[in-house]
C-alpha cells in the first residue's frame, strides 16, 4: 500500500515536470547576449507584450555567449556589443544590424575642476592609460587646458576588471588614436592593462573614481549621467572638443558608412559634432532560419522597436539609430530566408 | 518438525519480513546511488575541466603556473599572478581568522556567562548567512575607505623612506588589494571556523576538564593541554572548511582585490587578482579558444590546490595521531 503510494507520488512528480516543460510556449522568441542593452531589450519586450501579447525573452549572458548561442542555434537572436566583420558573418552564416547607440565617457575626480571642463585628446588619454603621463599638471594636459589650474596630483588610473563591451569600445578608440597603445596593449573586451585599478562593472569603476583623489576612469554615458559623475570633453576626429550628449553620439552614428556594411565601430568617427568613443550594439541572426516562424517573430519585434521604441530608449539614456540607418537595417532583413530561400518576413 | 510444513505458519512471518526488506534494500540502493552520484559528479567535473583546459595545457604546459603575463589580446596566458593572489589572500584570512575564532570558541565554551552563550553563538552563526556579495560591496564602499583613511595612509606616511616597509605598504590609497581582500575573507570564514571549534570544544568530556581543574590547572592550561589535544581533528577540520571557503570565494574578493594582472610590487595594498576573481570577471566575455581554455586551466589549478590542501590536512592529522602520547 505504502509502496504504491510512493509510486503514485513519483508518477505525479514526473507528470508535473513534463507538463511544465511543454508549457514553455513554443511561439516565444528567445534572445541572448550583451548585457549593455539588456535593460532596454527587457523594457521593449514588456511594452511589445502589452501591445501585441507576443513574448520576447532576453537573457543577458554577455556578448561572447550570445554569439556562441546564435551560432549553435539555441536562441532566435543573439546580441553583441562588438560587431562582426563581414567575412566572419559570412563564415558563420549570420547577419547583424544595430539597434541603439551608447557613448563611453571619461570621468575624473580632480579637486577644483568642474564637470565637463577638463579637455583631453586621444593621445593624452592613451598616455595616461599607458602610465606615461602620471600627474595632472603634466605639460601635455596643461597644453590642452590653458585656462584651468591643474593640481600636482598623481593620476590614479581606473578601468573595468570584467570583460565588457565598454572596455572594447574604449580600447578600440585608444588603438585608433595611438600607435603605441595598439602595439603594446591592443583592443578587446579584456586586455592586459599596463597600469591601474580594476573595478567590477560601471559601478565598481565609479566607486573607485569617487573615492580616489586624482582618479580617471571610463563608464557608459547613461551610468555617468544618472549618477552625475564628472565627465571630460574629448577632442574628436575633426579636431574639435565635444561634450558627451545624445546629439554627439547620434552624430557619430550618422557619419558611418552603414550602406556599405554594418561592420561599423563608431569610435573616432569624422564629423564636427561626433563624440569620439561611441559604440553601437548589434543583433545577430541566422541567415538561413531554422525556425522561420520564430525568426519572423523576432524581426517583427525589432521592426516594432524601431518604430515605437525610441521614447523608451531615450528614457533609459540610450540613443536610437538615425532613421536612415533603421531603413537600411530593415531592408537587410530580406536576406534572412527559410530553407526554400523565401524571406521569412514580408 | 524441523520442516515447517503448515502453510499458515510460513505465510505469516514471511510477509512482514518481505515488506520491510524491500524498503530496506531500496534505501540502501538510494544511499549508495547518492554516494556514487557524488563521485561521478566529481569525476565529471575533473574530466570536463581537463578537456576544457586542454588547448591551454598543450600550448603552455606546466610553465603556465609560473608565467606572469595575462594578455587576452595576444593570447599569452600565465597563472602565476592569480595563483599567488589566491594563496596570499587565503593565508592572510587564516592568519586573522584562526586566532579570532579560537578566542570566540574559547569564550563561548569556557568563559561566557550562560545567558550570553546562546545570543552570541547565534549572532556569530548569522554572520555565515550574509551573502558574499554584501561583504564585497561593504568592503568596497565602507571598509576600504576606512582602512585607507585610518590604516593605510597613516602607515604609508610613517614608513616613508624605510627600505623594506615602504614597498610593502605602497599602492593607491583606496584600501584595495591583497590585505583588504584577506581581511574581508577572514570575516567571512570566522563564523565557520568558530562554530565548528565551539561545537567540538563542547564535546570534551567534563570529567577530563574537571580533573585538570582539580589538579590546579588554570582555564588556559585546561584549554591548551586538555581541550585542544582532545579536539584537534575537529579543530583542524574547521580550519580546513574555512580555508576551502577562502580559496573559492569569488564575489567578495573581486570587489576589493583590485583585479590587476600585473605583479608590479609586493605591496599588501597593490591591486592584485585571484583565480576565482579573474574567472568571474572574464569568463562571460571570453572568446572561445585559448582565452577560455586558459580560464578553465586556472579553474583546474584551483581544483588541484584545494585537493592538495585537503590531502595535506589529512597527512597532518595522521602525523598528529602518530605522535599521540609521546609528549606526555
Amino acid at each position: 500500500m505504502k509502496t504504491r503510494m510512493k509510486w503514485l507520488i513519483a508518477a505525479a512528480c514526473l507528470a508535473t515536470a513534463t507538463t511544465m516543460t511543454l508549457a514553455a510556449r513554443a511561439e516565444d522568441v528567445t534572445g541572448a547576449g550583451a548585457s549593455f542593452p539588456a535593460p532596454l531589450y527587457t523594457r521593449w519586450a514588456a511594452d511589445y507584450h502589452k501591445a501585441t501579447t507576443n513574448r520576447i525573452n532576453y537573457q543577458s549572458v554577455g556578448s561572447s555567449a550570445g554569439l556562441k548561442q546564435i551560432e549553435v542555434g539555441t536562441v532566435d537572436f543573439g546580441a553583441s556589443d562588438a560587431p562582426l566583420s563581414d567575412s566572419a558573418l559570412a563564415e558563420k552564416g549570420l547577419i547583424q544590424f544595430p539597434t541603439v547607440v551608447g557613448g563611453i565617457v571619461a570621468i575624473v575626480n580632480i579637486q577644483g575642476i568642474a564637470p565637463g571642463r577638463l579637455k583631453l585628446d586621444g593621445k593624452v588619454l592613451s598616455d595616461i592609460y599607458l602610465g606615461k603621463i602620471t600627474v595632472w599638471n603634466d605639460p601635455a594636459i596643461a597644453a590642452l587646458n590653458p585656462d584651468l589650474a591643474l593640481p600636482n596630483t598623481p593620476i590614479a588610473v581606473v578601468r573595468r576588471s570584467d570583460g565588457s563591451g565598454t572596455s572594447f569600445g574604449f580600447t578600440n578608440y585608444l588603438s585608433k588614436v595611438s600607435a603605441e597603445w595598439k602595439e603594446k596593449v591592443g583592443e578587446g573586451t579584456a586586455v592586459n592593462w599596463p597600469v591601474g585599478l580594476g573595478g567590477k562593472g560601471n559601478e565598481g569603476v565609479a566607486a573607485f573614481v569617487a573615492q580616489l583623489a586624482g582618479a580617471i576612469g571610463y563608464v557608459e554615458y547613461a551610468y555617468a549621467k544618472r549618477n552625475s559623475l564628472s565627465h571630460t570633453q574629448l577632442k574628436n576626429h575633426a579636431g574639435r572638443f565635444v561634450q558627451p550628449s545624445e546629439a554627439s553620439f547620434r552624430a557619430a552614428a550618422a557619419g558611418a558608412q552603414w550602406t556599405k556594411s554594418f561592420f561599423q565601430i563608431l569610435t573616432d568617427q569624422p564629423g564636427d559634432e561626433s563624440w569620439p568613443i561611441t559604440s553601437a550594439t548589434f543583433i545577430l541572426m541566422r541567415k538561413t532560419a531554422e525556425k522561420p516562424g520564430q525568426s519572423a517573430a523576432a524581426l517583427d519585434f525589432f521592426a516594432w522597436a524601431y518604430q515605437h521604441g525610441d521614447a523608451q530608449a531615450a528614457e533609459l539614456d540610450y540613443v536610437s539609430m538615425p532613421r536612415a540607418v533603421k531603413d537600411i537595417a530593415m531592408k537587410s532583413w530580406q536576406s534572412i530566408v527559410d530553407a526554400s530561400g523565401k524571406p521569412v518576413r514580408k | 518438525m524441523s520442516h515447517p510444513a503448515p502453510s499458515d505458519d510460513s505465510m505469516r512471518p514471511v510477509h512482514p519480513a518481505l515488506s520491510s526488506a524491500l524498503p530496506d534494500r531500496l534505501f540502501a540502493w538510494a544511499s549508495r546511488g547518492a554516494a556514487l552520484f557524488t563521485l561521478a559528479l566529481f569525476l565529471g567535473i575533473l574530466v570536463s575541466l581537463v578537456l576544457g583546459a586542454w588547448p591551454a595545457v598543450q600550448r603552455f604546459g606546466a610553465g603556465f603556473l609560473i608565467h606572469d603575463n595575462w594578455d587576452p589580446v595576444r593570447e599569452d596566458f600565465g597563472g602565476w599572478v592569480m595563483i599567488c593572489g589566491t594563496l596570499a589572500t587565503s593565508a592572510i584570512a587564516l592568519m586573522i581568522a584562526v586566532p579570532v575564532s579560537f578566542g570566540i570558541a574559547l569564550f563561548l565554551t569556557e568563559l561566557s556567562p550562560v545567558w550570553l552563550k546562546r545570543p552570541l553563538g547565534t549572532a556569530i552563526e548569522l554572520l555565515a548567512a550574509v551573502p558574499s556579495i554584501v561583504y564585497g560591496m561593504w568592503g568596497l564602499m565602507v571598509f576600504g575607505p576606512v582602512l585607507a583613511r585610518y590604516a593605510q595612509q597613516p602607515l604609508q606616511s610613517l614608513v616613508r623612506g624605510v627600505p623594506l616597509l615602504e614597498p610593502l605598504l605602497a599602492g593607491p590609497p583606496v584600501g584595495i588589494g591583497i590585505l583588504p581582500a584577506g581581511i574581508i575573507l577572514s570575516i567571512m570564514i570566522i563564523p565557520f571556523i568558530a562554530s565548528v571549534m565551539r561545537d567540538v570544544f563542547e564535546i570534551t568530556p567534563p570529567l577530563l576538564k574537571e580533573s585538570a581543574h582539580g589538579l590546579g590547572a588554570t582555564t588556559w592550561e585546561v584549554v591548551w593541554r586538555i581541550v585542544l589535544p582532545y579536539t584537534k581533528t575537529g579543530v583542524l577540520g574547521g580550519i580546513m572548511l574555512g580555508l576551502g571557503r577562502a580559496l573559492g570565494e569569488t564575489m567578495a574578493v573581486t570587489f576589493v582585490v583590485g583585479n590587476s594582472n600585473q605583479l608590479a610590487s609586493l605591496s599588501l595594498f597593490a591591486p592584485a587578482n585571484t583565480i576565482t576573481s579573474v574567472l568571474a570577471n572574464e569568463f562571460a566575455e571570453a572568446a572561445p579558444g585559448l582565452h577560455q581554455a586558459s580560464l578553465i586551466y586556472l579553474g583546474l589549478v584551483l581544483f588541484l590546490i584545494t585537493f592538495t590542501v585537503l590531502i595535506f590536512s589529512r597527512l597532518l592529522l595522521m602525523r598528529l595521531r602518530k605522535n599521540e602520547g609521546r609528549s606526555a
